[in-house]
C-alpha cells in the first residue's frame, strides 16, 4: 500500500532535523491561521495561484526563489559552522552522512530552486514588457511551468522530513549515486525533484523562444530588442538546447535505479564516465543559462543609471550569441583530471580561454558605457559596479583553473568552490538583487527602500569577499571540498573567517527582507506615478507603474533601439491616442495547479515506490491536460470603455505628477523630469 | 490563448503559413520516402550487403529520410520565411554534432587512457 514508505523513514533521533520540522509546521500553521483569519486564500487563489499573467507568475517565481534562499543560506550556515569546528580532535555537530546531504541539498537547492526561478521569474516579468507584447506566447503553459517547478520544490523540502535527500553531491555521480552505494530514497528525491522542475524549465525555454521571435510590437526587429530580451532569448534557446541532456541523463540513472539497468555502473558494460560527460555537457550551458540574463540585467541598469546609450550595443548582441554557442564546447574542463588524453584537455583548455573573450568585451562595454556619464549610485548601481569587480576576480580565476596543469592541483580543492561561488554570487546574485531592485516598482508600483539596500549591498559584499577568499588560500593549501572532518589545524583559522563572512551575508539577507518589509510600509512615500522612476530607456518604463495587466493600451511602434528614451526627448512619449481598441486577453486557469499537484503526488510515489499513487498522479496530469485541451473558454476581450478608463485615469495621475514636477524643480530632488 | 490577437499584430514577421508544398513536391516526397524506406530494408534483407556495412547503411538512410520529409513536407528551406527554422535546425544539428562527437572523443580517449586491459581487449591465451 505505502511501497517503501513506513513511520521509520521520519528522522526521529534527528534533533536538527526534528527542531526545523516542528518551526516548519508551527510556522506553517501560523501562516495558513493568518491567511484564513484574513480570508485571503479566495484571493490567492483566484488573483495569484490560477493568473496566467506573466507578471504575477514572475513574482511568484522570485517569491519562491527567495524562500528557497533562506533554506539552502540555512544549508551554507551548517556547512561554515561545521567545517570552523571539525578541526583535528573535534569531529563538529554533524553526523558525515547529514553533512553530505548538507552539502547536497545547498547545491540542488541554489542552482535550480533559487537561481533558476530567479531569473526564469525576471525574465517573465521583464520580457513582454520590453518587446511589448501583451502575455507570454502561451500564458497557459507559463502557469503549468511554475507549477512544476512548484512540485520540484515541494519534494525537496519533503525529503528534509520524510526518509532522506540524495548524499552524493549536487550532480549525483555514478558509482555513489546507484542503487548499490546509495540505497536509500535520497537520489529518487533528486531525480524525480530535478525532472519536474526540469520539465517546467524546458516548457518555459520554450514559451520564451515563441515569445521573442513572434510577438514584439511592429517594428522591433531582433536588432532594435533591448539587450535583456536579447540575453533571455539566447538564455532560452540554451535551455531547450541543454535542459533535454539532464532530463535523458537523469532518466538513464533512474534505469539503473529502478530497473535494474547497467548505463552507469562498472558491471555488465555500463561506464560512470559517461554520466559525468553527459551531465557536464548539460552542467556548463546552464552556467550560462543563469549568468546571460543577469548580463542583460546589468546592461540595462548600466545605461539606465549612467544617462548615456549602451556602449557597443551590437557587440553586445554577438558577444551574447558567441557565448551561447562556445558555451557547448568547454564542458570537458570540469574533469579534467579523469583521464582523457593531453589533445583532448588542451583543446578545452583553449576553449575555455577563447569563452572568456566575448565575456570581458561585455565587460569594457559596461565600462565604457559608464565612462563620462552621469552614474547615479542608485541600489542597482551599487550591485553592478560590485558585480563587476567580484566577477572579474572569479573571472581570472576561473583561466586560471582552464590551464589543465594548474586544474590537477585544484581540482576538487576548495579553491573550485570559492572559484564558481565567486562567478555565482558576484554574477547571478548580484544580478538577480540589482534586477529586483531595478524592476520592482514596475511589478509593484512603488520603489524599494534605499538605505536598507545599500545596507544589504555592503552586507553581501564583504561578507562575500570575508567568506570566500580564505577558501582561495586553503585551497592552494591542498584542502579539498565537502570534508566533514579535517586532520590539518593550520586550515581552523581560515575556516573560522570564512563562518564570519557567512554571518555577515547572512545580515545582507537579513537587511533585504527588512528593505522589503520597509518598502512595503512606506509604500506611499515611494509611489511611482510616472511608471519610469529611474529615466528608463525601454519600453516597460513608457506605461503605468505597476503595469496595466494588459500591459499596453496600443501597442508601440518601434522605430529606434532604446524608443522610449527617444520619445522622451522629442516629447512625444505620453500622448493619449484618439482611441482605443478591445483588448483580447487569457483566461486565468487553475488547471496548472492541479496539474503540479499531481505531478507532485507523481514524484512522491514514484521516490517511495507507491505504485498505484504513481499511476493516480501521471494519469491525473494526463486527463488534467485533457481536459484543458477541451475546453474552449480560455480567452475574453476587455473592452475598449474599461481600456480607455483605466489609461484615463494613468494619465490623469500622469500629468498630476508633471505640474508637481514643474513647481519645484530648483529643488535637489532625486525624480527626473521625463 | 492569446495566440489568436497576435497573429494579425505580427503577421509582419510571421509568414511561415504561406509556405504549402505543390501536389508534385509532396509526391516527389513521398516517393523518395519510400525509396529510402526499402533501401533500409533492403540494407538489412537482401543479404547483399556485407555485415559490417549494414548499421552505417541504416543509419544513412535513415538521416536521407529524415532530410528528404524535413525539405518536402515539413517545406524547409532557403525561402524567406523560412530562414528563422533554418537557422534553428542547423543550431540543433551543431549542437547533436558537438555532443555526439564530442562525446565519442572523449569517452573513447579515457578510455584508451584509463581503462586497463581486460578480457574484452585482449584476446584471451
Amino acid at each position: 500500500m505505502f511501497g517503501k514508505l513506513t513511520l521509520e523513514a521520519i528522522p526521529y533521533h534527528e534533533p536538527i532535523v526534528m527542531g526545523t520540522l516542528a518551526a516548519v509546521i508551527l510556522g506553517g500553521l501560523a501562516m495558513f491561521a493568518l491567511i484564513t483569519r484574513m480570508r485571503l486564500w479566495g484571493y490567492l487563489w483566484s488573483e495569484w495561484f490560477t493568473s496566467v499573467d506573466h507578471k504575477k507568475i514572475g513574482v511568484m517565481y522570485v517569491i519562491v526563489a527567495l524562500v528557497m534562499l533562506m533554506r539552502g543560506f540555512a544549508d551554507a550556515v551548517m556547512m561554515r559552522l561545521q567545517q570552523a569546528m571539525a578541526a583535528s580532535d573535534s569531529a563538529g555537530y554533524l553526523p558525515p552522512h547529514h553533512f553530505d546531504q548538507v552539502f547536497t541539498a545547498h547545491g540542488v537547492i541554489m542552482i535550480f530552486f533559487v537561481a533558476m526561478p530567479l531569473i526564469t521569474g525576471l525574465m517573465n516579468l521583464v520580457v513582454p514588457l520590453q518587446i511589448g507584447a501583451r502575455d507570454v506566447a502561451y500564458p497557459f503553459l507559463n502557469s503549468l511551468s511554475f507549477w512544476l517547478f512548484v512540485s520540484g520544490v515541494v519534494l525537496v523540502m519533503v525529503s528534509l522530513f520524510i526518509g532522506d535527500f540524495a548524499a552524493t553531491g549536487w550532480l549525483a555521480y555514478p558509482p555513489l549515486s546507484g542503487l548499490q552505494y546509495s540505497p536509500t530514497v535520497g537520489v529518487d528525491y533528486y531525480i524525480w525533484a530535478l525532472q519536474l522542475s526540469g520539465l517546467g524549465t524546458t516548457l518555459s525555454g520554450i514559451n520564451f523562444i515563441v515569445t521573442i521571435m513572434k510577438m514584439r510590437t511592429p517594428g522591433m526587429t531582433l536588432m532594435k530588442m533591448p539587450v535583456f530580451t536579447w540575453t533571455a532569448l539566447v538564455t532560452n534557446i540554451l535551455i531547450v538546447a541543454a535542459f533535454p541532456i539532464l532530463t535523458v541523463t537523469l532518466a538513464l540513472l533512474t534505469a539503473d535505479r529502478y530497473l535494474d539497468m547497467h548505463f552507469f555502473t562498472n558491471e555488465l558494460g555500463g561506464n560512470a564516465m559517461m554520466y559525468v560527460n553527459l551531465i557536464w555537457i548539460w552542467g556548463h550551458p546552464e552556467v550560462y543559462i543563469l549568468v546571460l540574463p543577469c548580463f542583460g540585467a546589468f546592461s540595462e541598469i548600466v545605461a539606465t543609471f549612467s544617462k548615456k546609450p549602451l556602449f557597443g550595443y551590437s557587440s553586445m548582441v554577438y558577444a551574447t550569441s558567441a557565448i551561447g554557442v562556445l558555451s557547448f564546447l568547454v564542458w570537458l574542463h570540469h574533469f579534467f583530471t579523469m583521464g582523457s588524453g593531453a589533445n583532448v584537455n588542451a583543446f578545452f583548455g583553449i576553449m575555455t580561454m577563447i569563452i572568456s573573450v566575448p565575456t570581458g568585451a561585455k565587460l569594457f562595454n559596461w565600462l565604457f558605457t559608464m565612462y563620462r556619464g552621469r552614474v547615479e549610485f542608485t541600489v542597482p548601481m551599487l550591485w553592478t559596479v560590485g558585480f563587476m569587480v567580484t566577477f572579474v576576480v572569479g573571472g581570472v580565476t576561473g583561466v586560471l583553473m582552464a590551464v589543465p596543469g594548474a586544474d590537477f592541483v585544484l581540482h576538487n580543492s576548495v579553491f573550485l568552490i570559492a572559484h564558481f561561488h565567486n562567478v555565482i554570487i558576484g554574477g547571478v546574485v548580484f544580478g538577480c538583487l540589482a534586477a529586483i531592485n531595478y524592476w520592482f516598482p514596475k511589478a509593484f508600483g512603488f520603489r524599494l527602500n534605499e538605505r536598507w539596500g545599500k545596507a544589504s549591498f555592503w552586507c553581501w559584499l564583504i561578507g562575500f569577499y570575508v567568506a570566500f577568499m580564505p577558501l582561495y588560500v586553503l585551497g592552494l593549501k591542498g584542502m579539498t571540498r565537502r570534508m566533514n572532518h579535517y586532520a590539518n589545524p593550520e586550515w581552523q583559522p581560515y575556516l573560522i573567517v570564512a563562518a564570519i563572512g557567512a554571518v555577515i551575508i547572512a545580515m545582507g539577507i537579513f537587511f533585504t527582507v527588512l528593505q522589503f518589509y520597509v518598502s512595503v510600509r512606506d509604500r506611499n512615500k515611494l509611489t511611482d506615478p510616472s511608471g519610469d522612476p529611474w529615466g528608463g530607456r525601454t519600453l516597460e518604463w513608457s506605461i503605468a507603474s505597476p503595469a496595466p495587466f494588459y500591459n499596453f493600451a496600443i501597442l508601440p511602434q518601434v522605430r529606434e533601439l532604446d524608443q522610449f528614451w527617444e520619445d522622451k526627448q522629442n516629447g512625444v512619449a505620453y500622448v493619449q491616442p484618439a482611441k482605443y481598441e478591445d483588448i483580447h486577453m487569457p483566461r486565468n486557469t487553475g488547471v496548472g495547479v492541479v496539474m503540479g499537484a499531481f505531478g507532485t503526488a507523481l514524484g512522491f510515489a514514484l521516490v517511495w515506490h507507491i505504485w498505484w499513487l504513481a499511476a493516480v498522479g501521471l494519469l491525473g496530469m494526463i486527463a488534467s491536460f485533457i481536459v484543458r485541451a477541451y475546453d474552449r473558454d480560455i480567452d475574453y476581450w476587455v473592452p475598449a470603455a474599461e481600456v480607455e478608463r483605466i489609461e484615463r485615469s494613468r494619465h490623469a495621475q500622469l500629468q498630476q505628477f508633471q505640474t508637481s514636477q514643474v513647481a519645484p524643480a530648483a529643488a535637489p530632488s532625486r525624480q527626473k523630469v521625463a | 490563448m492569446s495566440g489568436a490577437h497576435h497573429s494579425h499584430d505580427a503577421a509582419h514577421h510571421d509568414a511561415a503559413h504561406a509556405d504549402h508544398g505543390s501536389t508534385k513536391s509532396y509526391l516527389i516526397g513521398f516517393a523518395l520516402s519510400v525509396v529510402l524506406t526499402l533501401a533500409s530494408f533492403g540494407v538489412v534483407m537482401s543479404g547483399a550487403v556485407p555485415h559490417d556495412l549494414m548499421m552505417p547503411g541504416i543509419v544513412v538512410f535513415g538521416v536521407a529520410q529524415l532530410i528528404v520529409q524535413l525539405v518536402f513536407f515539413l517545406h524547409m528551406g532557403t525561402s524567406p520565411s523560412q530562414r528563422g527554422n533554418l537557422a534553428i535546425m542547423l543550431f540543433t544539428l551543431l549542437i547533436l554534432a558537438i555532443v555526439v562527437i564530442g562525446s565519442l572523443w572523449v569517452l573513447h580517449n579515457m578510455n584508451v587512457n584509463m581503462m586497463h586491459p581486460t578480457s574484452q581487449m585482449v584476446p584471451v591465451e
